[in-house]
């Protein structure tokens, strides 16, 4: 399913999107099948499913340590591509990983391969739209989305260079750091968004981990939360993980529906 | 829109976060590399500081065991044992004409973390050195220098605990403090501005030998041999040559225990030699890495050349012929360090071991021509001991 046309039928119904995340592998591909279908079930609406690096720069420890628990397990694109095939759950899939093993494959055929297993994005966070202009043309041809960010240090020159290039929606990272849960994300999400000018969905993510974060960032206008962490932290936890990430799940989607 | 590469190789493949960050540092570095207050400031401290310029010293008794006449640039004798000062020194001044407060680096063996020390507390900034904790109890001596120079050692216990893992937290420290913080970065690596940042400050080593040698010779020498783990003494010799194409540059990486790959761990460091292009810490480069793309852990007997890629304009060089690497096995390196210490007196490090490894390796094939020089970058008293150990574990395998 393309991006767009989830956010156009969100629209019709009036909602906001919840996109989550999780590393695929960790701890097999068959649980991460089943994770992905109690997220879906809870009411996640894009999943971002991550190709685990070996030297994942941008992400915080707990990402870090999911990358490593999923390449022990021995996950790499040849088994990625076939779980995400795998996936009949009717949301988008996003495929989130670092540019190394993206240039490895051959730039060409890993956008190809995105398309042929049912991704329809590509998220790349060691990718600034200066060295994109090979996946982008890649992605073009197979129709499938390039994401990129903006964050608060990004001033409005380079902004509107990145809204240009990119499709899908928009990444916004909301405070300067690395992925990982944290408190408050409020403030910070209200003066980013006053600088975005953008037709894209604006998804604002790093930081958010429960429903009364979601519901801040969605009333300080934006369109979508995106939340990795805290699902990443249930699943390292190993307890009870489906149960538990269909109800963080549904309370991110209510949070985004205002509740 | 593209920034200056080596051909095809370096760029910058970083979060967006610090795109501001780097472009900042690239107008910053343009205006001040011209600057005279700035030339003026550096040189006051490469010479008053570090202790400019270095010797470039004939090995008379090495010269004569191998048939050529051999000088060695003293870099053992820059303030704090190595040529790491040159740099940090220019990049805490550089910070400090930009405005930051703080300065971050990572460290593997502990050199670069203590030259980053050394210039952090000279020019007043809050310090704080990234080091795996696997290296951190490695280099107890190292870390307690830095403290003793009030920088705060970070331990880092994430992957494989050591220089890649530590680069990494660094980035996301940066990441984090982008706004009041300078990354040191210790090696021609990284995003661009870095390598080309890294090898001007460095280039001073060429620089001077250049002048060194016209002095004592009346003539350019046939080749240069230095040590390359991320390759920053390297092109700091190499550099102010590349344009004299008479002089061989030669780069020579480590071989570890073999230039196999068990697992996940190439046992060597050659990434000129061994490697293959991909994207690493920012740049495109030759990198050691799997057929996916997964990034492979180096090995070597020398922390300082223990690392999965290489200065991405190496990786240029040695793709266009203008350097021709070699790599000399941890033995090796072992040998030829005994060797120095009983024949000129001097004790390098494990890293110049390896290029002082390569004079003999090659001496017979005259293909190091009748004048050279070596990059002696660093001194060995950090390297005692590994030495030891090495020494006792190989006596005890007798027994």
């Amino acid at each position: 399913m393309r991006i767009a046309d989830k956010f156009r039928e969100l629209k019709a119904k009036n909602e906001k999107a919840l996109i989550v995340y999780v590393c695929a592998g960790d701890p097999s591909s068959e649980d991460t099948g089943k994770y992905v279908h109690a997220l879906v079930k809870g009411g996640a609406d894009i999943v971002e499913l991550g190709l685990p690096f070996s030297d994942p720069v941008a992400d915080g420890p707990t990402i870090q340590a999911a990358s490593d628990r999923s390449l022990e397990a021995g996950m790499n694109p040849d088994v990625y591509f076939e779980l995400a095939a795998s996936i009949k759950e009717q949301v988008p899939l996003v495929c989130m990983t670092y540019y190394n093993l993206i240039f490895r494959r051959g730039v060409e055929t890993f956008v190809k391969d995105c398309a042929a297993s049912g991704i329809t994005g590509i998220i790349v966070p060691d990718l600034p739209i200066e060295e994109a202009e090979d996946i982008l043309k890649a992605c073009k041809a197979h129709g499938v989305d390039m994401i990129f960010m903006v964050t608060p240090v990004t001033d409005r020159d380079r902004m509107q260079k990145i809204f240009s290039k990119g499709s899908g929606f928009l990444y916004i990272v909301s405070r300067l750091g690395v992925t990982g849960a944290r408190a408050d994300v409020a403030r910070s999400t209200k003066e980013i968004l006053e600088k975005v000018n953008t037709t894209l969905p604006r998804a604002v993510g790093f930081g958010i981990s429960n429903g009364k974060q979601a519901a801040e960032v969605i009333a300080a206008g934006a369109d979508a939360v995106i939340v990795g962490s805290a699902f990443v932290n249930i699943i390292a936890s190993q307890d009870n993980v489906e149960e538990r990430l269909e109800q963080l799940s549904r309370e991110l989607k209510t949070g985004c529906s205002g509740q | 829109m593209q920034k200056p590469t080596y051909g095809r190789f370096g760029g910058q493949f970083v979060p967006e976060v610090l795109m501001p960050a780097l472009n900042e540092l690239e107008e910053e570095y343009e205006r001040y590399k011209e600057d005279p207050e700035f030339l003026r400031e550096l040189n006051y401290y490469l010479t008053e500081f570090a202790g400019r310029s270095t010797p470039l010293y004939h090995a008379r008794n090495l010269s004569k065991k191998y048939g050529t006449k051999i000088y060695l640039k003293r870099e053992d004798l820059v303030h704090g044992g190595a040529h790491k000062l040159n740099n940090t020194i220019g990049q805490a001044l550089l910070a400090k004409y930009m405005g930051k407060k703080r300065i971050i680096a990572e460290t593997g063996a502990g050199q670069h973390g203590t030259a980053t020390a050394m210039a952090g507390a000279n020019l007043g900034f809050e310090t704080v050195v990234y080091m795996g904790a696997k290296d951190v109890e490695r280099q107890r001596m190292n870390v307690y220098r830095m403290e003793l120079m009030g920088t705060k050692v970070h331990p880092v216990r994430s992957g494989s605990m050591t220089l890649k893992d530590a680069i990494n937290e660094a980035l996301r420290d940066w990441v984090t403090n982008v706004e009041n913080t300078h990354y040191l970065i210790g090696s021609v690596v990284g995003p661009h501005p870095y390598p080309m940042i890294v090898r001007d400050f460095q280039s001073v080593i060429g620089t001077e030998v250049k002048q060194q040698i016209m002095e004592k010779e009346g003539r350019l020498p046939d080749s240069i041999v230095a040590c390359a783990g991320g390759g920053s003494n390297a092109m700091g010799i190499f550099h102010p040559f590349i344009e004299d194409t008479d002089v061989k540059l030669l780069p020579v990486e480590a071989g570890g225990c073999g230039m196999q790959v068990q697992g996940k761990t190439a046992m060597h460091s050659a990434s000129l030699g061994a490697g293959e292009e991909g994207i690493l810490q920012g740049a495109r480069t030759l990198i050691l890495q799997d057929k996916y793309g997964q990034i492979l852990e180096s090995t070597s007997v020398s922390a300082g050349l223990d690392y999965s890629g290489v200065g991405p304009e190496l990786a240029h060089l040695a793709e266009t012929g203008r350097i021709q690497p070699g790599s000399v096995n941890d033995k090796e390196a072992l040998d030829a360090f005994h060797e120095l210490c009983r024949l000129e007196g001097i004790i390098p490090a494990l890293e110049s071991s390896h290029a002082l490894a390569y004079i003999k390796k090659m001496a017979d094939t005259g293909e190091l021509g009748d004048l050279v020089v070596v990059s002696l970058s660093g001194r060995g008293d950090k390297d005692l001991e590994t030495v030891l150990k090495v020494k006792t574990t190989a006596s005890e395998e007798k027994l």
